[in-house]
């Protein structure tokens, strides 16, 4: 363990200036990156620290802090057995980035959910398009403004109100 | 099998045409593959050798539509799902029924939110409710059994 | 739908004004031209939707094929028609009433999700669990890892032809449903793995439903062994086929057996190890073409390697509490509630209110018969979740699909998308 935390003691160093700040919780190490240097700073953990592989690539909504989405790129390194956790802010205001497909291959389809879901535009992403939802669906689903339920739940009082607000087929 | 009347060694019965046209209806429903989520699996263990689905004669499922007289709604329906699954129920011919599987299906179960249907009768209407999240094995069949009552005690002209 | 008043407006945004003409329809042109090669929009090859509802892709996954003949040129995979927003649900409902979300992820593995979810929760928190918990929740991990390649086993034969493979599975799988239900009442979708442990005690007979499985199952996994492995007519049909080289396994993010087919060492249970899995003595079976025959011997070897870890555990199973006792997040037992005022008190703040966990980010994968399943939760300080996210190991495994099937036979599709081994609950979530 003690040469993991050597390991993440050179990396801080050697990424300088482009980590903005470095958290640690619960073992767990988080990069803020400022956005426009996430694709430098996953190219240098990519080639030159050894991360490998982008396990996962999400977002947060933060609502009503701003800057209001958080990106996650959770990197992995398999010759070296460590995880690190990059972090990058977005406003509400300018919620762009460039796309991280060209480091890592799976941002693809990863970054398409977060468009689909978050509304956050990756520019010079190859396809993007909606993948969960229909594709004329209006809105972004995951974000804070829309409410979690659409139905409010029957009870025994309140059958015939709901009943009478669905739309039940015909033949 | 409505036994009315037997003549004599003639080998001859008699019964209404509604009784026999509803006994051979329910008797070899064929049912249209249409598992979507979890409660797929439990279908699929209902055709598995414990729960034998193939008693009633439905082990073969039907992946075609214009040959499938059964609709089992099996799983959640999301928004996206929803013509796909107007659209099976519209190519099959007469006369077909539907069972809603599971909770998600009759009522959109656990997942009251955007992306699932609350229930699957706001899209096709639905002859037999099966709850369960998901429904035993035991309960699909009892679902079934219940469908062949009700295919038995239709009258002709409802699929005229 | 009737959708209840928003509770936030947020008037000035100027991402939340969509505007009509940005309403898309369907796929256009230019977004189609960049996906299929330019012979099918001369109408050369020929663009085939292999629709949601099709008997051998596993769920409801659509893919739009550009065939030449019977060669594939290009195939984009058309996922989201499961998509059930579990991940938006999660956000209204306290982390031990998010546990039965999981179960419905990935339903052919229901306890391996239950622990992901746990453990994240456990990890925020910062409790402990038990080591009888933690043993027992390694016997019902490999239990699911079993009950999930019984299941592909029989879906992935079933689709090649070998009929009777599907029937011999779903048989033995009932076996291990019987434990399930035997520990937490329900065939599948348990909940029983809860964060602080386990919801109560195994009963009585648990060890002898374990013992039959590991008595029989050897017999049995030697049959599908006999059945397939040196089949020619099974060889011909997976040696070869949607290779995947190391490099791009790893570039693509897969993970779990379609990683180590490739020769990849990389196995979560090894490499991070959670739940006291380092107390048990199991290897990690590799391929090394990359094939759909060497997903599935890696998938058959560790069968075996399973039923060793359980045998193991069952041998070394200690006694002691199944809950951790830190009861500010543990639930109390419950025939306490009846003599102790703290206790009730407890129980009730917990399940209505439920417990507070800190500002933080954390992510914690457990190796599920996929792969890497993996939790990422946001908390804030309240009850319920701000984010939780899952890292779900068949999305992953799907994307590299077009490569795969480049060039294949339509045939090989259906081989190549058995091999990959995806549930569409875990790929749309």
């Amino acid at each position: 363990m003690s040469d993991q935390t050597e390991l993440t003691q050179s990396y801080i160093t050697a990424l300088g200036d482009a980590v903005s700040e470095v958290v640690v919780f619960r073992d767990e190490v988080t990069l803020i990156v400022p956005k426009a240097r996430v694709v430098e700073v996953l190219t240098h953990l990519r080639d030159a620290q050894k991360f490998e592989m982008l396990s996962d690539e999400t977002c947060v909504d933060y609502y009503p802090r701003e800057p209001r989405f958080g990106m996650i790129y959770q990197l992995t390194s398999l010759s070296r057995g460590m995880k690190v956790r990059v972090k990058a802010m977005l406003s509400e205001y300018d919620a762009t980035l460039p796309s991280v497909v060209g480091v890592y291959r799976n941002a693809n389809w990863l970054e398409r959910e977060i468009y689909d879901l978050m509304g956050i535009v990756f520019e010079g992403h190859p396809d993007l398009r909606r993948i969960m939802m229909p594709l004329d669906w209006q809105g972004h689903p995951l974000r804070k403004e829309v409410p979690v339920t659409v139905e409010e739940n029957a009870f025994s009082f309140n059958r015939e109100r709901i009943d009478a607000g669905k739309p039940f087929a015909q033949e | 099998m409505g036994l009315e009347q037997k003549l004599g060694d003639m080998g001859v019965v008699t019964t209404s045409l509604e009784k026999a046209v509803g006994w051979a209806r329910s008797n070899a429903l064929w049912p249209m593959l249409f598992g979507l989520a979890c409660c797929a699996i439990e279908m699929m263990s209902t055709q598995a050798p414990r729960y034998d689905l193939s008693r009633f004669g439905m082990e073969l499922m039907r992946a075609s539509p214009r040959q499938a007289d059964l609709m089992i709604v099996a799983g959640r329906v999301s928004r996206k799902m929803a013509p796909v699954l107007r659209n099976l129920y519209d190519q099959m011919p007469d006369p077909k029924w539907v069972i809603a599987m599971g909770d998600c299906a009759s009522c959109g179960g656990v997942f009251n939110n955007y992306a699932v249907v609350q229930g699957v009768d706001e899209i096709v209407p639905v002859d037999v409710y099966v709850a369960g999240c998901p429904p035993r094995p035991e309960t699909l069949i009892d679902g079934i059994i219940k469908l062949h009552e009700k295919i038995k005690s239709e009258p002709l002209k409802k699929w005229q | 739908m009737t959708i209840s008043e928003l509770p936030i407006q947020i008037e000035d945004s100027p991402l939340n004004t969509v505007k009509t003409e940005d309403v898309q329809l369907d796929i256009t042109l230019e977004q189609l031209r960049r996906l299929v090669s330019p012979r099918a929009l001369s109408g050369e090859t020929m663009l085939l939707n292999m629709g949601p509802q099709h008997p051998s892709t596993h769920g409801v996954l659509r893919m739009l094929l550009e065939l030449d003949g019977e060669t594939v040129v290009s195939c984009i995979p058309d996922i989201g028609f499961l998509h059930t927003g579990i991940e938006k649900t999660a956000e209204g409902k306290t982390y031990l009433k998010a546990i039965p979300l999981t179960d419905r992820t990935d339903y052919l593995a229901p306890m391996s999700n239950n622990l992901a979810l746990s453990g994240a929760v456990e990890k925020l928190v910062d409790i402990d669990v038990p080591i009888r918990a933690q043993y027992i929740r390694v016997i019902l991990m490999e239990l699911t890892r079993m009950n999930s390649h019984l299941v592909w086993l029989g879906t992935h034969a079933l689709d090649i032809g070998a009929m009777s493979v599907f029937l011999y599975c779903m048989r033995e799988r009932e076996m291990i449903l019987d434990v399930y239900e035997a520990v937490s009442g329900a065939r599948m979708m348990s909940s029983y793995i809860r964060p602080g442990g386990l919801w109560r005690d195994v009963p009585a007979h648990f060890g002898d439903l374990v013992k039959k499985i590991l008595d029989v199952f050897p017999g049995r996994v030697l049959e599908y062994e006999r059945l397939l492995k040196d089949n020619p007519m099974w060889k011909e049909r997976t040696v070869g086929i949607g290779k995947v080289s190391a490099a791009d396994a790893i570039a693509w993010g897969m993970t779990g057996p379609c990683l180590r087919g490739s020769g990849v060492n990389y196995d979560v249970r090894k490499a991070f190890p959670y739940s006291s899995y380092e107390h048990f003595d199991f290897s990690v079976p590799l391929g090394s073409a990359g094939d759909v025959y060497d997903r599935y011997r890696c998938r058959m070897e560790e069968f075996a390697q399973s039923l060793k870890i359980i045998q193991q555990a069952m041998d070394k199973l200690p006694a002691g509490p199944v809950m951790s006792d830190n009861r500010k997040v543990a639930l109390p037992p419950k025939h306490e509630i009846a003599y102790s005022m703290e206790s009730l008190i407890h129980h009730f703040k917990l399940w209505t209110e439920g417990f507070k966990a800190p500002e933080g980010d954390v992510y914690f994968a457990v190796e599920s018969g996929k792969g890497e399943y993996g939790v990422y939760l946001s908390g804030d300080g309240s009850p319920k979740p701000r984010r939780l996210h899952f890292r779900a190991p068949s999305f992953h495994n799907l994307q590299p699909l077009t490569e795969m099937c480049k060039g294949a036979l339509l045939a090989d599709i259906v081989a190549i998308i058995g091999s990959v081994d995806i549930v569409l609950g875990d790929v749309d979530r």
